[in-house]
């Protein structure tokens, strides 16, 4: 009972606060876009480089909410007690698919740009492009994106909406109804995901295949999501909001569960790369090579230490898990790496390694839009849900 | 042997003094009592888990996590030097063009290798930090400790701690509330 009079006392919601951040959030990202835009329209190099480069940010802010998304369902799925205080960060950040479903509108215009197989003369004179033609074609291809971002919206909504709802009502059968939908829910999300990553990001180079690269993306969007619930909560107790709801034994958690997917990460990069090395076939090494030549060898290296070898050494004490000052900076560090990651991925396909101003500008401004519509909600609701069942059982969890 | 033989029976030794609890409370704040009295030799034993037990106890952080993180490094220099010198130099043999030694298919015999040294470095650890196997313990026989198991805190202070004394002791334990102060004998 203390626990509950502790977070009656808590500054709970951002309120102006957060409306202000979210319209300085959405200036600054449309002025970012926009001058990427009008260079893009003024300069050809700016212009070779506009699609690419969107392409990148866009799947690091789709990650975010696909990585928090999946942190949702899974405390339904499992029915978690320690995890309610936190979890409505999440609901926040995984409620923007729609969002997302707007800023994807822009790479219709660059299919050409990006996807080669969008091109028909290419496809005619290509036998193995012309045997992926009942997969690889525009109309499908917009078919199944359209898909994938009406079910995680969906279900992004439907978390967040039922959540906040609870606020108001106390209904323990809310929590009933998120339970019972987080298994299909899970089962459509994994699919999506994976399908999603070998269409957007796969597909740029339509000759190459892996089974496991669906995985992979999912990986990195998780380390990204616990790495922003990190962050997002030690700098939002930082402002003064949530001082007593959120504690070190949560931190402790997420700490450990972003150890655990920087393993997982590194496990299944691994595991795709040997697989290849140890084939040694043409059709599949030409992928590892363009990614190690033309300067984006140093970036894989960057990747192995920068986003394993690294963080493994520095989340692996107990101590700093549970200390959520230090916690912030490897968890900044990794939303980061997770980027590299995505360049590392997708800019190989257009030239050399060398980064140019519009990544740089595309990479805030679409990170800006996107934390404008999080930050939108989070200045209508409490920070941190009012009166899910099992709200005692997360303010007074301690690992044992 | 014959009836007539005498045999020698060692009269019970003290081994310590066993107070019972009956709330969390009482028991949390006996500990820490315990330890501020300048108590060394003394435990706690509890049926179920108690937050705080270790921070009331003042029990330093285990040292085991970096015998683990030794072990771990031995194991991945054993699968290191096992493939390089079994494949590169003892019996080197090239099979489909494959280098004789390559760090990419080394990896997961390296990283089984790690995980079963740390895996062994924990367990074997634990029994030795702990002093397991402990066959034998004077606790077992006091019929009130069975209770310790079930619904009652214990908190055991040693004969063997420099400031035990028979009687102060007890009283001591007494005025920390405890239900009742018990001796432990072995016997």
């Amino acid at each position: 009972m203390t626990a509950l009079v502790e977070l009656m006392l808590d500054r709970r919601s951002l309120g102006e606060v957060g409306s202000k951040l979210a319209r300085a959030a959405a200036f600054f990202g449309f002025a970012c876009v926009a001058f990427a835009s009008v260079g893009a329209w003024l300069w050809e190099p700016w212009r070779q480089r506009f699609f690419p480069a969107y392409l990148t940010a866009f799947a690091w802010v789709l990650s975010l909410t696909l990585g928090t998304l999946f942190f949702v369902v899974l405390q339904h799925l499992v029915r978690a007690g320690w995890s309610v205080v936190i979890r409505r960060l999440a609901e926040f950040f995984a409620a923007q698919a729609p969002l997302l479903a707007v800023l994807a509108l822009p790479l219709l215009l660059g299919l050409h740009d990006l996807y080669h197989w969008t091109h028909p003369e290419v496809v005619a004179e290509d036998p193995v492009l012309l045997g992926k033609k009942p997969y690889l074609n525009v109309p499908f291809f917009l078919l199944r994106l359209a898909f994938y971002f009406l079910f995680w919206s969906w279900a992004g909504r439907f978390y967040y909406r039922a959540s906040v709802a609870q606020d108001e009502s106390g209904d323990v059968g809310l929590t009933e109804r998120m339970q019972k939908r987080a298994a299909p829910a899970m089962l459509v999300y994994a699919l999506t995901v994976t399908f999603a990553a070998f269409d957007l990001l796969m597909s740029l180079d339509p000759h190459w295949y892996s089974t496991i690269f669906g995985v992979y993306y999912f990986a990195g969007a998780v380390v990204a999501a616990f790495a922003l619930l990190i962050s997002a909560g030690v700098l939002v107790q930082r402002a003064g909001y949530l001082r007593r709801t959120i504690t070190r034994e949560h931190y402790h958690d997420l700490g450990k569960l972003l150890f655990a997917f920087v393993v997982f990460w590194a496990y299944i990069a691994f595991s795709q790369f040997m697989l290849i090395w140890y084939g040694n076939i043409p059709e599949e090494t030409s992928w590892i090579l363009r990614r190690t030549a033309d300067g984006y060898g140093v970036i894989g290296l960057v990747l192995l230490f920068g986003h394993f070898i690294v963080p493994f050494a520095v989340l692996l004490p107990r101590s700093i898990k549970r200390s959520p000052g230090t916690l912030l900076y490897p968890a900044l560090w990794l939303l980061l790496m997770h980027y590299v990651d995505l360049y590392w991925l997708v800019m190989p396909e257009f030239g050399a390694a060398t980064p140019h101003l519009v990544d740089i500008v595309l990479f805030f401004g679409l990170g800006a839009l996107w934390l404008s519509g999080a930050a939108r909600l989070a200045s209508r609701h409490a920070l941190a849900p009012q009166k899910d069942p099992r709200l005692v059982e997360s303010l007074t969890f301690e690992n044992a | 042997m014959s009836n007539g033989e005498l045999r020698v029976v060692s009269p019970p030794e003290l081994w310590g003094l066993a107070a019972e609890f009956s709330t969390v409370d009482a028991f949390l704040a006996a500990v820490a009592a315990c330890r501020k009295a300048g108590y060394v030799r003394f435990d706690a034993h509890a049926p179920i888990p108690v937050h705080g037990l270790d921070e009331a106890m003042d029990i330093r952080p285990s040292r085991l996590p970096k015998l683990v993180f030794l072990g771990g490094l031995a194991g991945c220099a054993l699968g290191l030097l096992l493939q390089w010198w079994t494949n590169a130099v003892d019996y080197p043999f090239r099979i489909s063009g494959k280098p004789l030694f390559a760090l990419p298919p080394a990896i997961p015999v390296v990283f089984e290798l790690t995980v079963l040294f740390s895996a062994l470095t924990a367990v074997l650890g634990l029994l030795v930090a702990n002093r397991q196997p402990e066959l034998y313990h004077p606790l077992f026989e006091l019929p009130a400790f069975a209770r310790g198991s079930d619904d009652r805190f214990f908190v055991v202070v040693e004969a063997k701690d420099p400031r035990f004394d028979r009687h102060g002791t007890e009283e001591f334990l007494k005025s920390l509330g405890a239900e009742s102060v018990f001796p432990v004998e072995v016997r």
